[in-house]
């Protein structure tokens, strides 16, 4: 088991970046994601935010709930404004012209990361930029609504994937971002979840100290769009780490290694049942889930083992 | 608490420039705690002061009192219910707002 | 004062470097690419000291010249055509945002069907971005232009993006002679670039708050406002320069003006051309004249109504097609200006030089007889397409 730097609450440092008065949803577990990633980033950071959930609920001008300097354009383009934010601090410090050094974070939900803004962070990735890209994935385009992106689940019901008299749902299997960022070569990815606070400070410290890009893919569940109590965030989160769905691991210049291992995974049906946008779903699509579920573990165990 | 205009009393002399927020963190005054409908109360001789309730709540509002108990802050508490729920010790109840 | 040959685009490059620009953020597009490449080459050699992002797309290249302009970096890209149409949306932004970006666009017609080659239309489908915009006729423009280009953007008192416009190929690839200015004019002429909210972990502020219905209406009176204060300053960035290097730069600049009863208006590297022909008319007597102009925006109310007093006809060349609205985009603006005009000339536009095709001499000649012709007849509606087989 990983020794983290810091695992007891109280010694967490209590300064927030990201500060109460923000309109997240009651219990939204990707405002308690950013909270602590932006804690741990601390104040030598600049954040490029793309349009999603956590750009609207903090920035209804004329406030703010940052206090890092933090920049939002667009939808797709966090990427491409963040290696233009590196490339800047990089000629200005050659240049004599600051000795200003902070780190740049770009940030973004799952459809402005796997789908409309791909293109940026790829390039962005292979150009090598040194900058820590996250990942909020709550899984669907809940911003405008609950619409499914290429994030979404099999099998969940979304606005725009809705079950229905003839479809299940969501009928392709999810985007599997972490990979097609591990097939470009960056020097660190890894995936968290706030309901492994530590875990996922101790990532973000990680991805601090990397020398080029790294990537964080945080689930990020959402009780207004999967349809939990508001007090369910944390074990909906962990749930998906224990069943397999989600496994917390990371891959350090192309090594492989789980953070969370069980002796058993719980049956998705554990992670599925208590989820509104699962209701639906009928015996025989759980158990393609588990199937699924259960090839994807065995794959990114092999992975590991080298 | 400092003044923030709000969007509506703002002239178009009152903009700053491109917009930007030169005040950070200046959300701050607004009052989430007006959401809520149920709202935590901490059963002190239950609470250990480990502080795992701060470090989930989404908010950011769970704070220590003077004897180091943790607790809501109410003017942001949304009452969402996760720190009643992950309390190592079930500490926290939530009940009803009136 | 030397004179030196040299293509437009690389004329601009030079700029870019005696600018000593920080961040150039490009995508390759016909015909702009000897831009970017020759700035790729002086990065390489150290001619340019700069950070040279070679973004996968237009918008990330201007995306990307947002995150560098905001945190404090002298930024410069360039596009043409389809790529000035990719990145439309981030385009609206950076003047919204007030990012003194740089950018010259080697203008190009927009498919379909595809062309590399040039004509207005990039440049009239972002007339209302809020950027700069200038014309340039010949190589020396270019570069004097996009030097003047980086002063007026990052002065306090303006603070928006500035596009240089330059005809693709046309100007683009044509080598010219020009004299190049020197490093120590340069640096005397632009002040460092400071941004007053540069994002800086000394001093955290939040850009591109999203604005709610109740606030929307004034953040974009404040821009207007904003923007049409700008044209002090240009104005005062090309007296200066022109006290400087002796080439005085006015938002329209007449050729032959005196006593002409109809004069005709171009923009962009077909002026040059359309000199010849006036040159030619006046010398068999006709009472004509010509007027370049260089500000598109923020648009130069008051300099063409200036030089439109007691001008009988003015006929304008377009070089762009506005489908299903009146024809012309620059003559349709004219129009409208004039409007409330108690005396106007007739005005009379005629489209020409799409996608590449050339104006003759010859062809301008017509343009002006036949504009007077139609004006006369009462017929002002009229806009033919110049060289069009029927």
């Amino acid at each position: 088991m990983e020794s983290f730097a810091v695992y007891v609450p109280r010694l967490v440092p209590h300064r927030d970046y990201f500060v109460p008065g923000h309109r997240a949803c009651i219990g939204c577990a990707e405002a308690l994601a950013v909270r602590l990633v932006a804690k741990t980033l601390g104040r030598n950071a600049i954040i490029s935010n793309a349009t999603g959930c956590m750009e609207i609920v903090a920035s209804p001008y004329p406030t703010t709930s940052w206090s890092v300097p933090w920049i939002h354009t667009l939808f797709e383009n966090a990427a491409a404004v963040a290696s233009g934010i590196e490339a800047a601090y990089k000629v200005r410090n050659r240049k004599g012209n600051t000795t200003s050094k902070p780190k740049v974070v770009a940030m973004g939900g799952d459809g402005a990361t796997s789908d409309i803004g791909i293109q940026a962070l790829s390039g962005a990735w292979e150009r090598g930029h040194e900058f820590i890209y996250v990942c909020y994935d709550n899984e669907a385009y809940m911003n405008t609504g609950i619409q499914r992106s290429s994030a979404t689940p099999f099998g969940a019901s979304t606005t725009t994937s809705p079950a229905g008299k003839l479809s299940i749902g969501q009928t392709r299997w999810k985007k599997n971002m972490p990979a097609i960022a591990a097939a470009h070569d960056i020097p660190y990815v890894a995936t968290a979840c706030p309901s492994y606070p530590f875990d996922l400070i101790d990532k973000v410290k990680k991805a601090m100290a990397t020398k080029g890009p790294a990537y964080l893919h945080v689930l990020s569940p959402c009780p207004t769009g999967w349809r939990f109590p508001t007090d369910m965030s944390i074990r909906i989160g962990r749930l998906a780490v224990e069943t397999g769905v989600f496994p917390l691991y990371e891959v350090g210049n192309g090594t492989y290694k789980l953070n969370m291992t069980f002796p058993q995974l719980r049956p998705v049906s554990d992670y599925l049942s208590p989820q509104g946008r699962f209701r639906h779903l009928p015996a025989e699509d759980i158990a393609r889930i588990q199937e699924r579920v259960d090839l994807e573990y065995r794959k990114l165990l092999k992975k590991v083992e080298g | 608490m400092k003044t923030v205009r709000k969007d509506s009393e703002l002239t178009w002399q009152d903009i700053s420039l491109g917009c930007v927020v030169t005040d950070p963190g200046n959300a701050a005054v607004y009052k989430t705690g007006d959401w809520r409908s149920d709202r935590p109360i901490t059963h002190k001789e239950r609470c250990i002061k480990c502080g795992i309730c701060s470090i989930y709540c989404p908010e950011g509002c769970i704070g220590q009192d003077a004897d180091g108990y943790f607790e809501a802050d109410l003017y942001y508490c949304k009452g969402c219910g996760i720190c009643a729920r992950e309390c190592w010790t079930q500490a926290i109840e939530m009940v009803p707002e009136d | 004062m030397t004179l030196i040959g040299m293509e437009g685009s690389l004329a601009i490059a030079e700029a870019v470097r005696l600018a000593d620009a920080d961040v150039v953020a490009a995508y390759p597009i016909t015909p702009q690419t000897h831009i970017v490449e020759r700035l790729a080459e002086m990065v390489a050699n150290g001619e340019l000291d700069a950070e040279y992002i070679p973004v996968e797309s237009e918008h990330s290249a201007m995306s990307a010249c947002l995150g560098s302009s905001a945190a404090g970096a002298r930024t410069f890209t360039a596009t043409a055509g389809q790529g000035l149409e990719l990145m439309h949306e981030v385009v609206y932004v950076a003047s919204s945002m007030r990012l003194p970006i740089v950018m010259s666009v080697a203008n190009r017609a927009l498919s379909a069907p595809l062309s590399v080659w040039g004509d207005h239309s990039d440049a009239m489908a972002v007339r209302d971005t809020a950027w700069i915009q200038v014309f340039a006729e010949n190589g020396q423009q270019a570069h004097d232009l996009v030097v003047c280009a980086f002063r007026i953007a990052e002065d306090p008192r303006v603070l928006f993006p500035v596009m240089v416009h330059l005809d693709g190929f046309h100007l683009s690839h044509v080598v010219e002679p020009f004299v190049m200015l020197e490093k120590e004019q340069v640096d005397a002429f632009l002040p460092k670039y400071r941004h007053p909210f540069a994002l800086d972990p000394g001093n955290p502020v939040t850009m591109g708050a999203f604005g709610p219905p109740a606030v929307y209406t004034e953040t974009k009176k404040s821009q207007d406002v904003a923007f049409n204060a700008t044209r002090p300053v240009i104005l005062e960035a090309w007296k200066k320069f022109g006290e400087m290097t002796g080439r005085h730069y006015r938002p329209v600049e007449p050729y032959r003006v005196e006593d002409a009863d109809t004069l005709l208006l171009t923009m962009g590297s077909f002026s040059e051309t359309a000199m010849v022909a006036i040159d030619e008319m006046r010398d068999k007597g006709d009472s004509v004249g010509l007027l370049r102009l260089r500000l598109w925006r923020p648009f130069p109310f008051d300099e063409l109504l200036q030089a439109l007093k007691g001008v009988k006809t003015l006929i304008v060349l377009d070089r762009c097609i506005s489908f299903g609205g009146p024809p012309g985009p620059v003559c349709s603006e004219i129009k409208a200006a004039l409007y409330a005009q108690s005396d106007r000339p007739r005005i009379v536009g005629f489209i020409g030089g799409l996608g590449g095709r050339d104006i003759a001499v010859q062809e301008f000649i017509y343009i002006v007889n036949r504009g007077m012709e139609l004006a006369q007849a009462g017929r002002e509606e009229v806009t033919e397409i110049i060289g069009v087989r029927e």
